[in-house]
């Protein structure tokens, strides 16, 4: 069977800070492990140590305490590095290069030999679609394009790992949906994918599984249907032509008042116990029922829970 | 193959900033001025010309290896270029030793050109190819690889700044170290003299790459102290670099 892609155990990361060189911890025992083939978020606010975790799995900076598996492989290894494409946050590419000197230089990089880097090279150019910027010096190219160079050296050796370090940050909706859209074609192809997020609805819409790290410590992962699911607010059922006195009058347990919109009006019941109760109520007295729709937390309202909860 | 690239790479980026040519047209337009000067000599035109001009060649070669090598690694840090790059298999030791012969590259290149104005400058005052001028710039680019590897030393783990701060302090102490142990063995106590000798020894005697007065006088060299010399520089400068890979491959790249 093939190792997991990431694995975490036990990891820890000190810094020095300040002028005496105190010791600062930003992430505490993390364990951690991304599967094959999936698609994960390590989402949490600024400063919660995302990046810290991308550079130590990157080998970028070395781990105070704990031990990292990539592909089954140690961190740093030339063999297990060729396997691995990686974005960091914000990308900025050298200025005096042309998009396909920077391609280039990446393939030499990365051993390539030029025939097999040319073809790689216009191939992901036009999947990105920044083969008319090719010979274009890299300052002059705009955010979203400087993402795209960004994503196409990572994916030039053909990963079976593509580590992004906050991949949406800065683009514009579209730019948002291209990347997700790309995320969602390389999971296509058999890749994983590991990307840092604080785009919570970015997240929600393609990932397979979520961490949700805050202030260094991992605070739960999951399913993010699952860790939703689980989490149901509350039920709205909307009724038709209803008199609001005559609901007021019948012995229903709402989480919150009635709120009358256009012909229609909403009521919120806590859980499905009341909601089974609210509906022979309602039926009894002849009122129609237009629509029961469970109030799930959203990842957005889940992730701010978290958060105050730590702060607290 | 992967130093290669990083050294090209380097180089490239070096030959397409303005600042490069901008050091480069000024200190040719200063080997040219010298023409100036040695009017005012009565006789002695040509060697006022050589010594100004390789002075020049010094002068502005090290300002170019210290303002390029202070950068060369921070820049890629704080601009995050090296993540992308050492995401890729390539060994941080490598990544430093490309960048080295990049600058070193970019300075042979400047010494070739300057050493070119200067050569033909020469030629107008002499009866004769001034072909000892070879010799001059050849020890000028020693010293010059040995001021890179120390850019390149302090650059893999502090802040430009303090980059330039060291290097051109080690520049001048190099410069003066004999006058420094000469002074304090007349001078001072057997303490200072201790920590005087200490850093006349650690330290690089950069004086002795100076060739221009043995040969624009035509007073005879040594070839056993030459050779000395170039084993000196590559012992150095190869010690240096090594330093520089250990630090850097240890290093946080926060």
């Amino acid at each position: 069977m093939d190792s997991p892609a990431i694995t975490a155990n036990d990891l820890s990361k000190d810094f020095r800070v300040g002028f005496t060189l105190r010791r600062k911890r930003v992430l505490y025992g993390l364990n951690l492990e991304v599967k094959r083939g999936e698609i994960f978020g390590y989402l949490g606010p600024n400063g919660a140590g995302k990046t810290t975790t991308i550079k130590l799995l990157m080998g970028l900076i070395f781990p105070t305490s704990g031990e990292i598996s990539l592909l089954g492989g140690k961190v740093g290894d030339s063999q297990v590095k060729s396997r691995i494409g990686f974005v960091p946050e914000n990308p900025y590419f050298y200025d005096h290069l042309t998009g396909w000197e920077f391609m280039q230089y990446c393939g030499h990089l990365l051993g390539m030999d030029r025939a097999a880097r040319d073809a790689q090279i216009w191939k992901l150019l036009d999947r990105l679609g920044i083969r008319d910027a090719a010979h274009t010096r890299l300052r002059k190219y705009s955010k979203g394009m400087v993402q795209r160079i960004g994503l196409a050296q990572a994916l030039l050796n053909h990963p079976e790992l593509v580590i992004l370090d906050e991949p949406m940050s800065g683009l514009d909706p579209i730019g948002r949906k291209e990347i997700r859209d790309l995320i969602l074609s390389l999971k296509e192809e058999g890749k994983t994918v590991f990307f840092s997020s604080h785009i919570l609805p970015d997240a929600e819409m393609i990932c397979d599984r979520v961490g949700i790290l805050v202030d260094g410590r991992l605070k739960e992962v999951g399913v993010l249907e699952e860790m939703l699911e689980a989490k149901i607010e509350s039920i709205e059922v909307t009724v038709r032509e209803a008199d609001l006195e005559l609901l007021a009058r019948l012995p229903l347990s709402l989480s919150s008042p009635p709120l009358q919109r256009g012909g229609k009006v909403l009521l919120s019941v806590p859980n499905e116990e009341s909601l089974q109760e609210t509906l022979s109520c309602l039926k009894e007295e002849g009122v129609r029922i237009v629509s029961i729709v469970p109030q799930r937390e959203t990842l957005e309202e889940y992730f701010l829970k978290e958060v105050s909860s730590s702060s607290e | 193959m992967k130093i290669f690239a990083i050294t090209l790479n380097t180089f490239k980026e070096a030959v397409r900033d303005k600042i490069l040519y901008t050091i480069l047209i000024f200190a040719l337009f200063m080997i040219g001025g010298s023409t100036l000067l040695a009017a005012l000599s009565i006789g002695q035109e040509a060697k006022i010309i050589q010594d100004l001009g390789l002075s020049c060649i010094s002068l502005f070669g090290t300002l170019i290896a210290i303002f390029l090598g202070i950068g060369l690694v921070h820049k890629e840090i704080e601009k995050r270029t090296l993540y992308a790059l050492l995401s890729k298999p390539l060994p941080r030791d490598q990544f430093i030793l490309g960048k080295y012969l990049g600058l070193s590259l970019v300075l042979l290149t400047n010494v070739c050109v300057m050493g070119l104005g200067l050569f033909f400058l020469a030629r107008i005052y002499l009866a004769s190819w001034p072909w000892h001028l070879l010799l001059a710039l050849a020890f000028i680019f020693l010293e010059l690889l040995v001021i890179t590897a120390l850019a390149t030393l302090f650059s893999s783990f502090t802040t430009p700044t303090l980059s330039a701060i060291f290097t051109l302090s080690i520049f001048f102490i190099g410069h003066l170290s004999s006058d420094l142990k000469l002074f304090a063995a007349r001078f001072m106590g057997p303490t200072s003299r201790f920590l005087i000798d200490l850093l006349y020894y650690l330290l690089p005697n950069l004086r002795h790459f100076h060739l221009e007065a043995s040969l624009i006088h035509g007073l005879a060299l040594n070839g056993i102290v030459l050779f000395q010399t170039i084993c000196y520089a590559l012992s150095y400068g190869i010690a240096l670099l090594l330093l520089a890979m250990v630090i850097f491959s240890r290093r946080d790249l926060k």
